[in-house]
């Protein structure tokens, strides 16, 4: 069985596709607004000079989100 | 007729708005520089034979209809309250999956609606295609292809918006899913027709919203308990149908029709140009080892550039031209012998006064130009991304650091941007740190003192005074955060752009927004100000003209208050007057110690050393006058922003509050010395403390998060 990754978990320049977003209810609407749902393949660009926050790249834009709020999304890891 | 404009951040809209109205708005590459919602005239050159005029409303950008940030709640109770005619949706080409989920939203609004297709040159140069027509097709509404940068397709955009408007043609569609959402949202639908009918909303959108549970749709449709219970029932059945809540279920509904209709009508050619650019400039700037430094080096550079070469420059050629047209002005009153009471408000009050301030215009200029080419270019969103980790030790974002960064030129600018911050919170803190940060206008109070004490160490003063404000900003922040703003982490989602070069168009109209902005300050706020300033030393308590400075009201109150400065070691009342004089503009601060010590301090500093006995006076002095209350400008911006007297107040006497402790501190080696250990022991404490707290340092209160995220990952593996 593959492990339970969240989107925290993975290293720069690795994907991964979103099995769930959670986070408390103003945050979460606004990461599936975004376009974080299920289904949804995202990489991981770059991480910010003091280990936070992350940048994704999703839908074709880039995408900044802090650590903490990325360990609610978990993720399947793409293999490529 | 007004057309509301509505699109995501970032994507061009205010660009847009001023092609269309010829207005002068702010353009930025930052995700929000549109607070407020302005108006304006389509110009008649657009609208051609048409007999119609129009109003276009520029809103805030939005990924959602969804109350989220101030600027948010702005834009939808335009769409909902205001009712406009007809909506214009910019929807950038280039990210064009993420921009069409809010269209989707507004087509629910069921107003007459175009798409105005943005960025489509980028999207040309890059060897892509959108086909327009099948794009139409599938949305339901007219979609019309522009470049607002290029100033292309924007007169058939407003032909085409005219018709809709006109003809009120509606959305030819609203129904983009299938399956249990699309039951969902047609049972609740014909649940709430009548309520939705009444609150004068489309009944699709009061339904996907009510699924959404946004509170406030929920509020205006007023439904009876019978109702919710029937709409809750086939909430849940839907929810338990698709395995997702009702959230999700939404978000993936639009986003699931978005896919299939960009499959169709959407092709793209690899990796876009800018976006390649981008990601290589990002390589170096946002680099592990080098953005810290690389960024230290640009704000230092700016800085440089704009208080010591540019700005000092043009500021230093300005001040010679108003102090000369003063001296014409005085000699003109004098040989036509006019009353010496009118001559002195004229030139003490009104000329010296405007005068010194108008003297900063070009610094501040100055320094808005470069602010304005980083945010334009994309490099401001970059260094909130850098910044965010220190910011939130102290309970920010790193969001809040350009407007505190704005704060070092000039204080009211810089409360206003705090707008764009998606957090009350945040916004609040915000609001109350930026004073903190030296603005220009206190530099010539540090230039005059530095160089009648400190004349070997003028550059190291500069910066300790900086720092102080700095320092003394950080620890306010950590108290705050740890008290009256406690409260959970701000989401921090921000789009970071791609990098695009300044648009030196856009540029000039913000400067001269800025110059018109200030000037007008100097003429009304600050006039009148320095009007009342010259009133209260020129006139003693009985209301007779005084010459001598003494006697006057100004002196009489700087004589009462003294005594409070006493124990920080500068208790003659000339200090204490100055001081007062500071909260019209911080520049009065310096003109008038020079009236009270009857000289021209630029010329003569060494008068100052009359007023104050030593060196720890003078460090004092400085400290307080960096750290006491905003001028009356950044006080009124304040109130604006904060929208209460009372906390208003509150931060103008905790400014003071804290001044005074400060400014102790810094005049007494013993008490500095004593408070640069502690700091280091919190500091030393705290540090050890976020070591202990292992994995999870940096956002404890996410700990909860992770917990309940482990469990469900076992509760999935028992299954």
């Amino acid at each position: 069985m593959e492990e339970i990754l969240t989107l925290a978990d993975l290293k720069v320049g690795e994907s991964g596709v979103i099995t769930g977003v959670e986070g408390e209810n103003a945050l979460r609407c606004r990461l599936l607004d975004m376009g974080l749902i299920p289904k949804t393949l995202v990489t991981v660009r770059k991480v910010a000079p003091a280990g936070d926050p992350i940048e994704l790249r999703l839908r074709g834009y880039e995408l900044t989100i802090r650590r903490g709020d990325a360990r609610g999304i978990t993720v399947l890891r793409e293999r490529v | 007729m007004i057309l509301a404009l509505a699109g995501n951040q970032n994507c061009g809209k205010t660009a847009l708005f001023n092609r269309l109205t010829g207005a002068n708005r702010r353009v930025g590459n930052f995700p929000g520089v549109t607070v407020e919602r302005k108006t304006g005239k389509i110009r008649p050159a657009h609208i051609g034979r048409h007999e119609n005029d129009f109003d276009v409303a520029d809103l805030p950008g939005i990924y959602s209809i969804r109350p989220y940030s101030s600027e948010e709640i702005v834009t939808r109770d335009f769409l909902i309250k205001q009712n406009p005619d007809g909506i214009i949706n910019i929807v950038d080409a280039t990210n064009i999956e993420r921009n069409l989920y809010l269209s989707l939203q507004l087509i629910e609004l069921g107003k007459p609606m175009v798409v105005a297709l943005n960025m489509m040159d980028e999207v040309r140069g890059n060897g892509g295609t959108i086909d327009v027509h099948a794009l139409s097709e599938a949305l339901g509404v007219p979609v019309v292809p522009i470049s607002a940068a290029k100033n292309e397709g924007i007169g058939e955009l407003v032909e085409t918006a005219g018709e809709t408007a006109r003809n009120r043609v509606l959305p030819k569609k609203n129904d983009f899913c299938e399956g249990a959402v699309h039951r969902c949202i047609h049972s609740i639908a014909h649940i709430i027709e009548d309520h939705a009918q009444k609150a004068g909303v489309s009944r699709r959108f009061a339904a996907t919203k009510l699924i959404e549970g946004d509170e406030s749709v929920v509020s205006m449709l007023n439904l009876n308990q019978n109702e919710l219970e029937l709409t809750e029932r086939d909430i849940s059945e839907m929810e338990r149908e698709l395995g997702m809540d009702r959230q999700a279920a939404l978000a993936d509904m639009r986003y699931a029709f978005i896919e299939s209709v960009c499959k169709k009508t959407v092709a793209k050619r690899g990796e876009s140009r800018e976006y390649t650019r981008s990601a290589a400039i990002d390589r170096v700037l946002t680099n592990k080892f080098l953005a810290l430094p690389l960024f230290l080096a640009v704000m230092f550079g700016v800085f440089s550039l704009t208080f010591e070469v540019i700005g000092a420059f043009l500021s230093g050629l300005l001040a010679e031209g108003i102090a000369a047209a003063t001296r014409a002005a005085s000699g003109a009153l004098t040989s036509y012998g006019v009353n010496p009471v009118a001559r002195g408000l004229i030139i003490d009050g009104a000329f010296t006064g405007v005068g010194t301030v108008l003297s900063f215009l070009p610094i501040i200029v100055t320094l808005f130009f470069f602010l304005s080419i980083l945010e334009d270019s994309g490099y401001m969103a970059r260094v909130a991304f850098i910044m965010d980790a220190p910011l939130r030790k102290i309970g920010l974002s790193g969001r809040s650091f350009v407007p505190m960064l704005m704060g070092f030129g000039c204080s009211v600018p810089a409360i206003m941007a705090t707008r764009t911050l998606p957090s009350e919170r945040d916004r609040k803190m915000t609001v109350l740190l930026t004073p903190f940060m030296s603005c220009s206008a206190k530099i010539p109070i540090y230039a005059v003192f530095a160089a009648a004490f400190f004349d070997d160490n003028r550059g190291l003063v500069m910066f300790s005074l900086y720092l102080a404000g700095i320092i003394a900003g950080i620890i306010c922040a950590a108290v705050l955060n740890k008290t009256k703003f406690k409260g959970k982490p701000v989401p921090f989602v921000m789009e970071l752009p791609n990098y695009r070069p300044p648009y030196l168009k856009s540029t000039a109209l913000l400067l001269r927004d800025k110059a018109k902005d200030f000037i007008t300050r100097a003429f009304t706020v600050i006039f009148t100000a320095t009007v009342i300033i010259w009133f209260l030393r020129s006139f003693d308590t009985r209301l007779n003209f005084t010459e001598i400075g003494d006697e006057s009201i100004l002196a009489f109150l700087g004589k009462l208050t003294a005594p409070l400065f006493a124990p920080l070691g500068f208790g003659d009342w000339r200090a204490s007057t100055a001081l007062i004089t500071g909260f019209a503009a911080k520049e009065a601060v310096v003109s008038s110690l020079s009236v009270l010590t009857g000289g021209d301090l630029r010329e003569n500093a060494a008068a100052l050393s009359v007023i104050f006995a030593d060196t720890g006076g003078v460090f004092a002095f400085l400290v307080f006058t960096l750290l006491y209350t905003p001028c009356v400008a950044a006080v009124a911006a304040i109130k604006r922003e904060l929208n209460s007297a009372r906390l208003t107040l509150a931060v103008v006497f905790g400014q003071c509050a804290v001044a005074w402790v400060a400014a102790f501190i810094a005049g007494n080696p013993t008490a500095l010395a004593l408070t640069a250990v502690l700091l280091c022991l919190i500091g030393a404490v705290g540090y050890i403390a976020g070591k202990k707290r292992g994995k999870c340092r940096g956002c404890p209160e996410n700990c909860d998060t992770r917990a309940r995220n482990d469990a469900r990952a076992r509760n999935d593996g028992g299954e």
